[in-house]
């Protein structure tokens, strides 16, 4: 029989990924569409401090989330702006975007910190959810979860096998020959730059709501550039980075629960196991050399000048 | 021509005049600047907010005579010293590093201003100007781990830990041998997040040991994330360094509480009277540094009939937290019997005492 603690550990470790998930699935698209955005850690903060906020002064968890996908496609709405049509250079406009996320939510933030929220519930299917092991793991997590599950299904749907899905990948891969055909590339690009900043506010407002439902400063903690490498780690595909976003996520609590039980490796290279397993995957992935240079966008942080 | 030239250069000496005239040496009318350090944000609801608290009643203490202020989050190491560099160049008179690791960064820059005063807290170097000064957190863990003995139902208690330094395996070990005098069977986890303040790390720590069976989790981190888990999953927890019952109310047994105002008002007294001098203090229950918040109502009556008695006889001095005889982990005989552990080796303990399962790290 499975021991209670295995099923209650995958619970933690869904719950540690959901927020990689969401910022990394958005970053997908973006960077599809030849946008680089390295300003998802603000994006992912900024979402955390609205959910929170709207959380505790609605009581609504509806209204929270909504927030939260505001807030991250407001700052991402500057960046598109900075990028697209200022044509400024999408890794300094990134970077200087996630400081002033962080800036701006730490000043946002200030009076709420020590408020608590009761956090999401969890979904309770009567029947369903107490199902032993199967039960808790499929029926028992809380709607962004599944929220998370369905927006790697849709994005990979939409740009396999819609004709979105082909526009957006035509300008990522070749913004003159899109443009050419006389497709609007800053428009399309502005929408997916709109959808990951949506995404990782997304992503942001879980860990406010769910994860630990409170508000601190910088709550974020690097997960917008864990999530940033997850995109790389994924050859850009979103089911590949999915999996990347529940293999860190997993390693993560998989150490914590072999500190407790007293497995002699040292902390310090425990805290390090996460990154070390991913680097080895990457290395792993990236063993074609060629095949690998291929899946990344050709045009990815190319600003778009029309000409003719 | 020659006159203007005059007129200029006179005036622009004035003024320089003027300007040293009014930045020079404070006259008893100016208030005694005091400078604050934390390592984490105030509202942590823990380590610095208490600080942070402290500082307040020096304000309410001092009214007009004081002008404090305060750095929050600044991480130790060189930017620390930065910080601490930039409140004694800028005259201020007293300054609080209130984390260990702002050890050397104080004791360096303390020596480029002989003038000023520093305060260091939970750290061992002192100077003719750094004075030094800490709670002994170990004797509120004494009291709790009493309690955990007895609240316990799968004897297993999980404890969140941050950095392996002598203060924070002291609280293990205070814990774990007070729990096992009540309660033989008891066994306690320990989980590194090698951070003071990381509420999702937290979290997730005090998740996994809630689900290996601890039903109390205690944390020497920051953060009110360990205690929020545990109300959530209904098992008990120990709230840190302020009262976090807000977080949660039916989980929190009850807080160590530190209460550095009475120390503060004091040593800014000596500042502003002119008598500071380095020294180190190291106060507990007696001194009224460590305090414990209310006990959580749903303990037994002759549970907290126990752990009250206990922390008045450290109070009068009959109990210690480390009375001998205590083992190491190998079985070896650290403290005899009848003895109490000296403050020099409580202010190096680099072991884990019998009934710990697991290595130190380094």
């Amino acid at each position: 029989m499975i021991p209670d603690w295995i099923v209650l550990a995958i619970l933690t470790i869904v719950t540690a990924s959901t927020p990689l998930v969401f910022a990394a699935i958005g970053e997908v698209v973006v960077e599809k569409a030849g946008v680089l955005n390295l300003g998802i850690e603000g994006m992912m903060v900024m979402g955390a401090i609205s959910a929170f906020a709207v959380g505790v002064m609605t009581e609504d968890a509806t209204l929270a989330i909504l927030a939260g996908a505001i807030a991250g496609a407001a700052l991402a709405l500057i960046f598109g702006v900075l990028t697209l049509y200022l044509m400024a250079n999408h890794v300094a406009t990134g970077l200087a975007l996630t400081l002033f996320g962080l800036g701006l939510s730490a000043l946002i933030g200030h009076s709420y910190v020590g408020k608590t929220y009761p956090g999401l519930p969890r979904l309770d299917i009567p029947g369903l959810s107490d199902i032993p092991v199967i039960g808790p793991l499929l029926f028992g997590h809380d709607i962004l979860v599944y929220l998370s599950i369905l927006s790697v299904i849709l994005v990979t749907w939409v740009l396999t096998k819609t004709r979105w899905g082909l526009l957006i990948r035509g300008v990522g891969e070749n913004h003159d020959a899109a443009h050419s055909i006389g497709y609007s590339v800053n428009l399309i690009r502005l929408a997916c730059v709109l959808f990951g900043g949506a995404m990782a506010g997304l992503g942001g407002a879980y860990l406010s709501l769910a994860h630990t439902p409170l508000w601190v400063e910088n709550m974020t903690a690097g997960r917008g550039w864990i999530a940033l490498a997850l995109v790389v780690f994924g050859s850009w595909r979103p089911w590949r980075t999915f999996f990347g976003a529940y293999l860190f996520g997993g390693i993560t609590i998989v150490q914590l629960h072999a500190q407790g039980f007293g497995v002699a490796i040292p902390s310090q290279i425990m805290s390090m196991l996460p990154y070390l397993a991913t680097v080895i995957v990457l290395v792993f992935i990236s063993r074609d050399s060629s095949r690998a240079r291929l899946s990344a966008p050709a045009c990815l942080g190319r600003n778009f000048h029309a000409s003719g | 021509m020659k006159f203007m030239k005059k007129l200029i250069t006179t005036s622009a000496a004035l003024m320089a005049a003027a300007a040293m005239l009014a930045t020079g040496p404070a006259n008893a009318t100016d208030p005694l600047k005091i400078g604050f350090i934390y390592v984490g944000p105030i509202g942590d609801h823990g380590w610095s907010y208490q600080h942070n608290v402290g500082r307040l009643e020096i304000e309410q203490a001092f009214g007009s005579k004081v002008k404090t202020s305060y750095v929050e989050t600044v991480p130790e190491g060189a930017d620390a010293q930065r910080v601490i560099r930039r409140l004694a160049s800028s005259g201020h008179g007293l300054i609080f590093t209130t984390s260990f690791g702002y050890m050397n960064p104080t004791i360096k820059v303390a020596k480029r201003f002989p003038k000023v005063h520093f305060e260091h807290a939970t750290g061992f170097k002192r100077s003719k100007n750094v004075a030094t000064y800490s709670a002994r957190f170990y004797e509120g863990r004494h009291v709790v781990g009493l309690i955990a003995g007895k609240m316990t139902k799968t004897n297993i208690l999980g404890y969140v830990a941050s950095f392996p330094i002598p203060e924070v395996v002291r609280g293990i070990n205070a814990t774990i041998i007070a729990a096992r005098s009540v309660n033989p069977k008891i066994k306690i986890k320990v989980i590194w997040v090698s951070s003071w303040f990381d509420p999702g790390k937290e979290a997730d720590a005090a998740k996994a040991m809630i689900d290996q069976g601890a039903d109390i989790i205690m944390q020497h981190t920051d953060s009110p994330a360990p205690l929020q888990v545990a109300q959530k999953r209904g098992v008990w927890a120990v709230g840190q360094a302020s009262d976090m019952a807000a977080f949660g109310p039916k989980a929190q047994l009850t807080s160590i509480i530190d209460n550095w105002g009475p120390y503060y008002v004091a040593r800014a007294k000596a500042a502003l009277d002119g008598n500071w001098k380095s020294g180190d203090v190291w106060g507990g229950f007696k001194s009224g540094m460590v305090q414990l918040a209310p006990y959580n109502k749903a303990i037994p009556a002759d549970v907290v009939a126990m752990a009250e008695k206990a922390r008045k006889s450290i109070i009068n001095g009959s109990v210690h937290a480390f009375q001998g005889p205590i083992k190491d982990q190998s079985g070896k005989i650290v403290v005899p019997a009848g003895k109490r552990a000296s403050d020099g080796m409580l202010l190096g303990m680099n072991f884990y005492v019998e009934g710990v399962d697991g290595s130190l790290p380094k």
